[in-house]
């Protein structure tokens, strides 16, 4: 990600102004085959020398660093066409030279493909790369972004604040005022990288489908969508300056040196139990309290304060499943038998775009114990459809998927929503 | 002007020239109290059941991953590494000396074929020992038609030949790196650290534990031995069920010939958790 940054100064924008500039003047559409040499004249004869092969206009040389002194080297950009002169006359004369620039167009070309990934920031959401990951700034500015081009239909609520006080943002979309809602939320564990990604491809989805979709418009038309990304943004920032594998929030641990708390054991609903931690430097630490985490305290508070949530789905990677409560306790949950079905067909229409295989079944007989869990909370406060996913994969790349599998992970996930939201649609309760 | 304008447009292209995006930096030093050992069940909640297993559920895929591992270190080479794909039928029974042995009917797939390779079908049978410390568990294993899926032999040499020279110093780090990557010069060596891996995970793991390689740290090659190839990875493995990621340092050799052993392996205490030395 440094290299993006670097891309977004104002010597990138020089660089594209000189990049054209060059072309301009040259008249060339390539540079294929053309070099830069470096000179180092040894002598005021040589000097001489390439000052006479400097006037020789036919051979379209361009020197980038003119001969003036035998103490300073001369580059020169030499055409294809030129080159073998170029080097007879260099060789004939014994000056000594090198190569500096192999081949001018690989370099413009792997430049360009760097550029056309890390644009200057995307005009707007049709500009934006889905197919890379994007750092928190990005999606922040992708959620802004969303807003102003779709503003009767989203907009962003913040529902609080990270330990290090980064805004909690959480897209709402919604038709009409007073209606039950929808939640969906990516990246509380912030190494499952994609998830996020996911989330950001659901909420162009989402605005690209409402009108177009029957399903999805005449669901948005009766519930409200509300998206929460980065749902662990201090852990997010975390991975991408320091560790790629954190997991946990960042908030320090009082006597000890570890930080961080696993934002999935931290609600509550066993908390405490099995499946679970004390010891702050492990992943799965609970914290000191339930909703002692502000990320996750904020959500709480949101989901009491609407009170008409009829779904909420919160998604992690990976391992591919669908999992419906409970995680805490083996008791099944009263509507098992409801969700054990519709997670069935969740899965049949996830599967049927590109037949990735998916397991589902409650939390603590498919995956493992884990108490103080997301949608076990939920659960118990009544939302019923309450769903965890694991996204792709199964543990070749885990949690550093490629980025080629972002946009194929979000459209069979979509299915899988789509499914739930329509089963939720249509039996309100 | 011009000659300003071009000299730093070519330093421009040289600085931003392609680089792959800079390493992660190193786990910091720790200091004062050392990381968790490696991952050991808080509670050891006897979930499992006996008779009949739900193929689906963990009990049956932990052990799964088990036979999966000692499938590796005995068939996994620069190109060829098995993943589980589907669990079929599983059943668990407690034998005597207090372990469970599971037996197992599941199927693989080649990695190194890519998602289209064929599936491969397996039986095992999965011992996990109830020792008062922990020793590895005991895997007995056939799969159908193992010879007949298409030999590397040509692959493995051109590696071999490759790497053997005395010349060759290979030295990479975060193999994929934070975004997935991977170099298609890298992907023997991401392979054969996963069969090196693959001895540790097997050899750690228990009914609490499910690993996988989360990604090769380092590899650094060092001074041929016997004709071996020799190879230092560091490797992270990831642990399902706790969560933890646990870091590994290990010495292997590969030869077409002897395939792959592991000679040292040393566990290294990870600090990401600490944001400052405990006083």
């Amino acid at each position: 990600m440094i290299l993006a940054r670097k891309f977004y100064s104002s010597k990138m924008k020089g660089l594209l102004v000189l990049t054209a500039l060059f072309v301009a003047v040259f008249g060339k559409k390539t540079f294929e085959g053309d070099q830069v040499l470096r000179i180092t004249a040894k002598n005021e004869a040589q000097i001489f020398l390439l000052k006479e092969l400097s006037e020789q206009e036919h051979l379209g040389l361009d020197f980038w660093r003119e001969p003036v002194h035998e103490s300073l080297p001369v580059d020169v950009y030499v055409p294809f066409h030129s080159l073998q002169a170029v080097r007879v006359f260099l060789r004939y004369n014994q000056i000594q030279y090198n190569v500096m620039i192999m081949d001018v167009q690989d370099l413009l070309d792997d430049e360009e493909r760097e550029m056309v990934k890390y644009r200057t920031i995307p005009r707007s959401t049709d500009d934006f790369v889905y197919t890379a990951y994007h750092d928190l700034n990005s999606i922040y500015s992708f959620m802004d972004m969303l807003v102003a081009e779709n503003s009767n239909l989203v907009s962003k609520i913040v529902i609080g604040q990270s330990y290090e006080n980064r805004p909690l943002n959480v897209l709402k979309f919604s038709t009409g005022a007073n209606r039950p809602g929808i939640w969906f939320d990516t990246g509380i564990h912030s190494r499952e990288w994609v998830t996020q990604a996911s989330g950001i491809w659901f909420a162009k989805k989402i605005v690209t489908d409402y009108g177009r979709d029957p399903v999805l418009t005449d669901i948005l038309n009766n519930y409200d969508i509300f998206l929460e990304i980065v749902t662990n943004p201090d852990g997010f920032a975390y991975t991408h300056s320091r560790d790629r594998m954190w997991r946990k929030t960042r908030k320090p641990n009082s006597g000890s040196s570890c930080v961080g708390v696993d934002p999935n054991r931290n609600w509550d609903a066993g908390f405490g139990g099995g499946g679970s931690s004390s010891n702050p430097c492990t992943e799965t630490y609970r914290g000191p309290s339930a909703h002692s985490e502000p990320e996750v305290k904020a959500i709480v508070d949101f989901v009491k304060s609407h009170g008409k949530l009829k779904a909420f789905v919160s998604i992690h990677s990976y391992s591919q499943m669908l999992l419906y409560p409970y995680g805490y306790t083996s008791t099944p949950a009263k509507d098992k038998a409801e969700l054990h079905e519709l997670a069935k067909k969740a899965i049949a229409s996830l599967q049927s775009l590109y037949n990735t295989r998916y397991t589902y079944g409650s939390i603590i007989t498919t995956i493992y114990q884990a108490s103080g869990g997301t949608i076990d909370w939920t659960y118990n406060q009544g939302i019923k459809y309450s769903y965890t996913f694991e996204l792709r994969d199964t543990g070749r790349y885990g949690f550093l998927l490629p980025a080629d599998q972002i946009i194929p992970t979000a459209e069979e996930t979509w299915l899988a929503l789509m499914a739930i939201m329509e089963h939720t649609r249509n039996n309100p309760y | 002007m011009k000659t300003f304008c071009s000299v730093w447009l070519l330093l421009s292209l040289v600085e931003l020239s392609p680089a792959p995006p800079a390493s992660q930096e190193p786990p910091l030093a720790c200091t004062g109290a050392p990381d968790p050992a490696p991952p050991q069940p808080e509670t050891a909640e006897d979930m499992a059941s006996t008779g009949d297993l739900e193929p689906t559920h963990y009990p049956a895929r932990r052990a799964a991953q088990v036979a999966l591992h000692y499938l590796n270190t005995h068939h996994g080479s620069p190109f060829r590494v098995f993943g589980l794909q589907q669990v079929h039928k599983a059943s668990a029974e407690d034998v005597g000396a207090g372990g469970r042995k599971y037996k197992l009917d599941f199927s693989v797939t080649d990695w190194g074929s890519g998602s289209a390779g064929p599936a491969l079908r397996c039986s095992a049978d999965v011992l996990f020992p109830r020792t008062e410390r922990h020793s590895a568990p005991e895997v007995q294993l056939h799969c159908e038609a193992l010879h007949q899926i298409n030999s590397t032999a040509q692959e493995d040499d051109a590696f071999y030949q490759k790497y053997i020279s005395p010349d060759s110093a290979v030295s990479a780090r975060d193999i994929p790196d934070s975004f997935g990557n991977m170099s298609e010069e890298m992907q023997p060596f991401w392979r054969l650290a996963r069969v090196a891996a693959s001895f540790i995970m097997l050899r750690e793991s228990s009914e609490n534990t499910e690993f996988n390689m989360a990604k090769v740290a380092s590899v650094t090659q060092q001074e041929s031995r016997e004709e071996q190839l020799m190879l230092e990875f560091v490797v992270l493995l990831h642990d399902f069920p706790s969560q933890e990621i646990v870091q590994w340092k290990l010495l292997a050799s590969w030869s077409p010939d002897r395939g792959v052993r592991v000679l040292q392996t040393e566990w290294q205490p990870r600090c990401p958790h600490a944001t400052k030395p405990p006083n």
